[in-house]
């Protein structure tokens, strides 16, 4: 059975880790809340700086759900899926990419007009390899996330899987993670994510 | 069949689990519309007879210089009905005939819709000069592109966006596949699209990724992408009418995990996916007669999947990539190339690799240069792109 093993839950500049606040900043803006809460889980990852802040979302949610959960050792990095969804793509950063358009457009930026850069710096910072999947939908789809994970579960194609939701537009903002193992946790079911999805 | 909530709980975790894991899925229609024709057998006798699609453009509004691309043409509208973008009317241009095709009832709760993009109605960000609003907000988002084609065909379930660079596609076929499989879905209607805009056109040159010339995938000269449009449908189902048509026998996705915009330097995370492609397809490289490449054109990309393919022990095996005729279609760019890799095996032909005259990366692979017609059964089609995505999909007939 597969079980979710950590959460993570990132929405209105709080940080919860397995259903306990973790990190709150509320007195400053979505890029000043960024930054502090990587000041405060991480600090020694000079990349930060330069992602997008959907992928500092993102990132920093992957940072919380991982730092003490994933069993390091227990898994090849191949073994280890990434599913994420959202509303808004890259919109956030489309926009901040094409007002340089009129005047020199930015490289650093174009990488990050698509919502699966978010994967990839999830990724080299956590070393998965595995199967990595990115859809778009209206609001987070608990059923469909709970069928895919299961799928490429049972299907042998990973052993563990990070999945959820990482959407940001503006200040608006929310990431849900869950890890996905064989072992002892929560039921991994669409009514469960939904739960933590919740808050 | 899947049961709800509880499924699993009985399972030998060693075993595939005794639902549909290897009920058979069989493409039962496609279409491709690009600048080479709007139907699948169009676009083969065109690839068959050399011809591409890439141009010389002078569009002011794209770029400030002309460019090679193999665009669709701007005054063109694909549907009759009013209200909908150019990428909309692209996606339902190409889905009609293949629905057609297959027979299949989109209203049908076992069929669903899946659309691939990258950028979808991104052009829209340029014509709003400057004006974000929540309107805009709401009609640039790929999900109601998805929404108002699902809503054009009366499909009745949440359609599915995949969007995940220029993996897109592929990843949208092994979606397709994976619900057909699960008995989640019978039917799946999988359908990809991108336009070129000032915006994405801008971004490649900004990383000085375009090419002078029509690209030259695997070439020593090889210097860049070229851009093109294009949308293509496929149709999948696990029905027994279909049965003896093409097959997609496995596939899997895969990370580089090492950096953003520049492919592995070692090529083993493609060729982890490649490996995993074929186990899942139970078929050894031996078996593959050949491969439909990614073939960007670029320097790193071409290096990086002759460096997969030769760790996957298929380095003698005939490759071609088709964005010399195409250029590189995005999310379109895994559909386009699955549907003709496809029609190769029916046909027994495959396709040149345009634009290659010396081999031009590390290993010696097999390029094939000339129009090959021999016994084909299965090949492989591969992609990989920004943000370290790499797929592959195994393509089978009986």
């Amino acid at each position: 059975m597969n079980r979710i093993t950590a959460h993570c839950r990132i929405s209105g500049q709080t940080v919860w880790r397995n259903g306990d606040l973790v990190f709150e900043n509320r007195e400053t803006d979505l890029p000043g809340f960024l930054l502090a809460a990587y000041q405060y889980f991480s600090g020694n990852y000079p990349k930060f700086y330069k992602m997008d802040n959907l992928s500092k979302l993102g990132w920093l949610a992957a940072e919380v759900l991982l730092q003490k959960n994933l069993h390091a050792g227990s898994y090849r990095p191949e073994e280890i899926g990434i599913t994420l969804s959202n509303a808004n793509a890259s919109l956030d950063t489309d926009l901040r990419y094409y007002q340089t358009v009129k005047e020199i457009p930015s490289p650093s930026l174009f990488v990050y007009t698509l919502p699966n850069i978010m994967i990839g710096e999830i990724c080299i910072r956590h070393h998965l390899k595995g199967e990595s999947n990115f859809f778009v939908s209206p609001g987070f789809d608990a059923g469909f996330m709970e069928w895919m994970v299961n799928d490429l579960m049972d299907d042998h194609a990973c052993k563990a899987c990070i999945c959820g939701w990482v959407d940001l537009l503006e200040d608006e903002h929310m990431a849900v993670l869950y890890l996905v193992e064989k072992g002892i946790g929560k039921e991994f079911t669409k009514e469960t994510m939904n739960k933590i999805f919740q808050g | 069949m899947v049961q709800g909530n509880d499924r699993g709980s009985m399972r030998n975790e060693n075993i595939y689990p005794p639902h549909m894991r290897n009920t058979p899925v069989y493409i039962a229609a496609d279409n491709i519309l690009s600048p080479l024709g709007t139907t699948t057998a169009g676009n083969f006798s065109q690839l068959s007879a050399g011809v591409s699609g890439v141009r010389e453009h002078n569009e002011p509004g794209m770029a400030a210089l002309p460019f090679y691309a193999a665009l669709l043409g701007s005054r063109e509208s694909f549907i009759k009905e009013e209200g909908y973008t150019r990428f909309e009317q692209l996606l339902i241009a190409s889905i009609q005939p293949a629905v057609a095709d297959s027979g299949i009832d989109p209203r049908d709760a076992k069929t669903v819709l899946i659309i691939s993009t990258t950028k979808g109605n991104i052009s829209l960000l340029e014509t709003a000069a400057g004006k974000f609003d929540p309107g805009l907000k709401e009609r640039i988002a790929l999900h109601t592109s998805a929404r108002l084609v699902a809503e054009y065909f009366g499909f009745n379930q949440p359609p599915i966006v995949a969007s995940n660079a220029c993996i897109s596609g592929v990843m949208a076929i092994l979606t397709g596949m994976r619900l057909i499989r699960s008995g989640r879905f019978e039917h799946a209607v999988i359908a990809g699209a991108d336009l070129i805009s000032n915006f994405v056109l801008s971004g490649f040159q900004s990383f000085q990724a375009i090419s002078a010339r029509p690209c030259r995938p695997f070439d020593r000269s090889r210097d860049g992408i070229t851009l093109g449009e294009g949308a293509g449908t496929i149709i999948l189902s696990s029905h027994r009418r279909y049965a003896g048509s093409i097959q997609v026998l496995g596939g899997s996705t895969s990370n580089d995990a090492n950096h953003l915009s520049a492919p592995s330097r070692t090529g083993e995370e493609l060729c982890h996916s490649i490996v995993q492609s074929l186990r899942r397809a139970n078929l050894s490289a031996g078996d593959i007669d050949f491969i439909s490449a990614h073939g960007t054109a670029t320097l790193y990309n071409d290096e990086m999947e002759a460096k997969a393919l030769t760790l996957a022990n298929l380095q003698s095996v005939p490759v071609n990539s088709l964005k010399g005729y195409y250029g590189h279609t995005l999310g379109a760019a895994g559909l386009i190339e699955s549907i003709i890799a496809a029609r190769s095996l029916k046909e027994n032909l495959i396709l040149p690799s345009l634009g290659f005259e010396e081999l031009g990366v590390s290993q010696p692979l097999n390029i094939c240069s000339t129009l090959l017609s021999v016994p084909l059964k299965s090949c492989l089609k591969t992609a990989s792109g920004f943000g370290g995505s790499n797929a592959a999909l195994v393509l089978s007939k009986e």
